[in-house]
């Protein structure tokens, strides 16, 4: 590296495609220009479970403008499973699947169309409601998304026995929906044998390859295009439903075909986090170091495909005892498929887990904080391995510092301010450390500026404006003279935006072309693939740390719970560039809050549908419901990462928040909800 | 049975987006919003809900902010219309936007537009005194009035914690 060059990693850089942002410039998936496009429009089940008799299009094909009405009697037989083999059947297996759709030449004509489809079913009793008796449970084999399915170490029933101190309770989270600002959209073009998408999607690689074996094509034959995604939080990871439907409607019509997944489709067809039914006990000794600790998860899972959120797993790791146990059970109900949502399995279980561990701290009148430190591992405790890093207590030192918790009186309910009562809380973080192979290319152009491109999406993470940093210092250039090119499948096969790991995969293989392109003999262009080495990386733990704490306010006559002061601390390695690692951080924690006290969706158990399925129904933070938010990290250095030395930030934000809000809430209140959303009916509800 | 001679209604429409005057033939169903961007290649107003529930479409209609998507293209005739596309002047950015880069006022970007022109908007609505829910003495810039006043714009990437003062330096 040139010894001018000043380093680009840790400098807080405007987003690169910041002005195309502010200025309408960036295109999504259903903005990309197209001559004479056809729109497609989605038909819904109205029952939750049965079979479709008839459907009959007489009326919706007399619109004019129509072109096709596509449904399982007629649509190209696929080679899918599960949600994407889409109008293949008569089966109905939950209330808003897919049954047909219309494509017309205007999105008018598309959509009054679809009103226009009649289907009459055999509609069968539906079963829709989550228990924790449901004669249906079921172990699943693995947990999302190779987990074990359960764990056990020690003699549980021996540690709880000789506890002094046991919690032994039972947390309740809901369906909760990712709601990514940009509805689910897909342009397919099928033109010469070949499927051009525009898509949203985390992951344009996966989602061709996908998408062609659903088609049996040939996967050089379909190229999915994504430069900007608005938003996914897990839910745009893999190709949904209307994707498909896309495609089969532009095959049919020979008309590119655009289809948008309205807001209120989105509550049946883009995924969610499911419900969560979670039993934790915990066993410690009079000095508060913990002896058991089990955690056992029952959730739902759809009848067309299974998806087993890993909710218990990070009890694994988190603190150490040497009597243990984690099981995770699932319910097949009529209800549409449950998928990723930001941190899932860490978000709902460290909600639960750290809301007993605070529920520890007031049975042993140990500090929370120091009760955490006291159970702080060595090593990871189920599987002896080392942590790569592990600095939870530092954060939680650092915070304590930051937000004034040396005074707190432990004492719930005495802090009163006219109606209102207030109290702090405090929640530890943490999310894996992943790295998946990925290729990239690195090019010197003819005017002496680099190219890189990699098949890598940027949801709103700034990875573009990341990976521009890293390849810059690779080569020892300003960011400046760096072009990053991603959201193409045509591009050097990348995996998808998800786990945390989208900075430390795409940039190992950035850094690596990078690297060959500084030190080789002069070849313009180097293209690399990381496997050999993130296979042949040796097994540590890895995880990323951090400590939100908060400031609540509850009133007493409304049951208003207001929220003052949140901060985050946490210790994720380096910190590429902390304006955008301080968004997604306080981006995340935003989010918790939502959990926390705000979102949630209902499902109608008669009919089996999300009863709120819009955004006045469900309720997103928003400006009022924010004050002072702030994330702050701590200096890691850790050299098993990457070679950036990176952690992903993109949902460690959201873990322990909902849990640190619960806590303030019984520092404010003395009264512990095990169940979210803490909504004012259940502050008066008590 | 349905009639039919269900075609659309179509309807002569002019309006001015951005500076630029046009006339076209609209059916009656088409909304501000899909006009814009499904006819207009102005694919900066953004469709988050199309039910005027996320603000993610917000443009100014004769000056005043609304939500593009609960606007019917038909009822707008003679309407002078700014979008995101039409916020900077002669190349340079409006003071807002170079705010929301400057201080990271987004992440996926799909509610900046929105966030932009409501802001513009609001911004116009205190500068003219108008009262909000939280006004107790005369309206003024202060991050409680920009946080009750903007409250219709969603952004799930969280970034209020930045927007708010990115309009509040640029507003003042």
């Amino acid at each position: 590296m040139s010894v001018l060059a000043e380093r680009a990693v840790g400098r807080p850089l405007d987003r690169v495609e910041g002005e195309a942002k502010a200025t309408g410039e960036a295109l999504y998936a259903f903005e990309h220009p197209l001559d004479r496009p056809a729109y497609g429009a989605l038909v819904q089940s109205t029952i939750a479970s049965g079979e479709i008799r008839a459907l009959d299009a007489s009326d919706a094909l007399r619109v004019q403008g129509v072109l096709a009405m596509v449904s399982h009697g007629n649509a190209p037989r696929l080679q899918a499973e599960g949600e994407l083999a889409v109008l293949q059947s008569p089966r109905v297996c939950y209330r808003g699947q897919i049954v047909a759709a219309v494509v017309a030449d205007t999105l008018e004509a598309a959509r009054e169309a679809a009103q226009l489809v009649r289907v009459e079913y055999a509609e069968e009793s539906p079963d829709v409601v989550l228990r924790d008796d449901h004669p249906k449970l079921y172990r699943p084999e693995k947990v999302n998304p190779a987990f074990e399915t359960d764990t056990a170490q020690g003699d549980l029933d021996a540690g709880l026995s000789a506890a002094e101190h046991v919690v032994d309770a039972v947390y309740e989270t809901p369906a909760f929906h990712n709601n990514a600002m940009e509805p689910h959209a897909t342009i397919a073009v099928w033109a010469d044998g070949r499927l051009t998408l525009y898509d949203s999607t985390q992951g344009a690689s996966s989602a061709g390859r996908t998408i062609a074996g659903v088609f049996g094509l040939d996967p050089e034959h379909v190229r999915v295009v994504s430069p900007h995604v608005g938003g996914g939080f897990g839910s745009k990871g893999t190709p949904r439903q209307h994707a498909v439907v896309a495609v089969i409607a532009a095959m049919t019509t020979g008309r590119a075909v655009k289809l948008a997944v309205t807001r209120q489709q989105m509550f049946a067809l883009t995924g969610y986090r499911t419900p969560t039914i979670q039993r934790v006990r915990l066993g410690a000794d009079g000095d508060g170091r913990l002896l058991a600790i089990a955690h056992d998860v029952v959730e739902q899972t759809s009848t067309v495909q299974e998806f087993a959120e890993q909710t218990a797993v990070v009890t694994r790791m988190m603190y150490a005892a040497p009597n243990r146990r984690t099981t995770h059970r699932l319910v097949p109900l009529n209800v549409p498929t449950p998928s990723w949502m930001r941190a899932p399995g860490e978000c709902p279980g460290m909600f639960a887990l750290e809301s007993a561990i605070d529920e520890l701290s007031v049975a042993c009148g140990i500090d929370p904080i120091e009760l955490r430190a006291r159970n702080d591992p060595e090593v990871d405790p189920e599987n002896g391995r080392r942590f790569s890093s592990r600095n939870l207590v530092e954060c939680l030192r650092t915070g304590a510092e930051r937000f004034g918790w040396a005074d707190r009186d432990p004492a719930p309910a005495t802090r009163r301010d006219g109606r209102w009562l207030c109290g702090t809380g405090v929640a530890a973080s943490t999310y894996p450390v992943y790295r998946r192979p990925c290729r990239a290319l690195a090019r010197r152009e003819a005017d002496g500026s680099y190219l890189v491109r990699v098949a890598a999406a940027d949801i709103g993470t700034g990875a573009r404006t990341a990976l521009t940093q890293i390849a810059a210092d690779t080569l020892g250039v300003p960011p400046g003279d760096v072009r990053v090119e991603l959201g193409d499948s045509a591009f050097p096969a990348a995996p998808v935006a998800g786990g945390s790991a989208g900075t430390a995969s795409w940039g190992t293989a950035v850094v690596k072309a990078c690297r060959l392109l500084r030190d080789g003999d002069g070849e313009t262009e180097e293209s690399v693939d990381t496997r050999a080495e993130i296979e042949a990386a040796e097994q540590l733990s890895r995880h990323a740390f951090g400590a939100q704490f908060v400031e609540v306010r509850v009133d007493l006559e409304t049951g208003e719970i207001r929220v003052p002061r949140v901060l985050g601390v946490f210790a994720a390695g380096t910190i590429v560039n902390p304006k955008t690692a301080r968004s997604q951080l306080i981006g995340g924690m935003t989010m918790g809050l939502g959990m926390a006290l705000l979102e949630e969706s209902i499902l109608d158990r008669r009919f089996g549908d999300y009863l709120n399925r819009d955004l006045a129904g469900y309720h997103l933070p928003t400006y009022a419901d924010l004050d002072e938010i702030d994330a702050i990290w701590v200096e890691e250095d850790d050299p098993d990462l990457n070679p950036i030395g990176s952690k992903g930030i993109g949902e460690i934000g959201i873990v322990g928040t909902a849990a640190a809000v619960a806590n303030a809430v019984y520092h404010a209140t003395g009264r512990r909800h095990r169940r979210l959303p803490i909504t004012p009916a259940a502050v008066l509800a008590g | 049975m349905r009639d039919e001679s269900q075609a659309p209604v179509l309807r002569e429409l002019a309006l001015r987006v951005n500076g630029v005057e046009h006339a076209l033939t609209v059916d009656t169903r088409v909304s501000l919003l899909d006009l814009l961007r499904e006819h207009l290649d102005l694919t900066g107003a953004k469709k988050g809900c199309d039910h005027g529930q996320c603000g993610a479409c917000t443009v100014l209609i004769d000056g005043r902010r609304a939500n593009a998507c609960l606007a019917l293209a038909v009822a707008h005739y003679g309407a002078e219309i700014v979008t995101v596309e039409g916020l900077a002047e002669n190349g340079e950015l409006h003071p807002l936007q170079r705010a929301f880069i400057e201080l990271d006022a987004f992440q996926c970007g799909y509610c900046t537009p929105g966030q932009l022109c409501s802001a513009i908007g609001m911004l116009r609505e205190l500068e003219a005194g108008h009262p909000s829910a939280v006004t107790t003495d005369g309206a003024r810039l202060s991050p409680q009035e920009i946080r009750e006043r903007m409250s219709g714009n969603l952004c799930r990437c969280g970034a209020y914690a930045n927007l708010v003062p990115a309009i509040l330096g640029s507003g003042s």
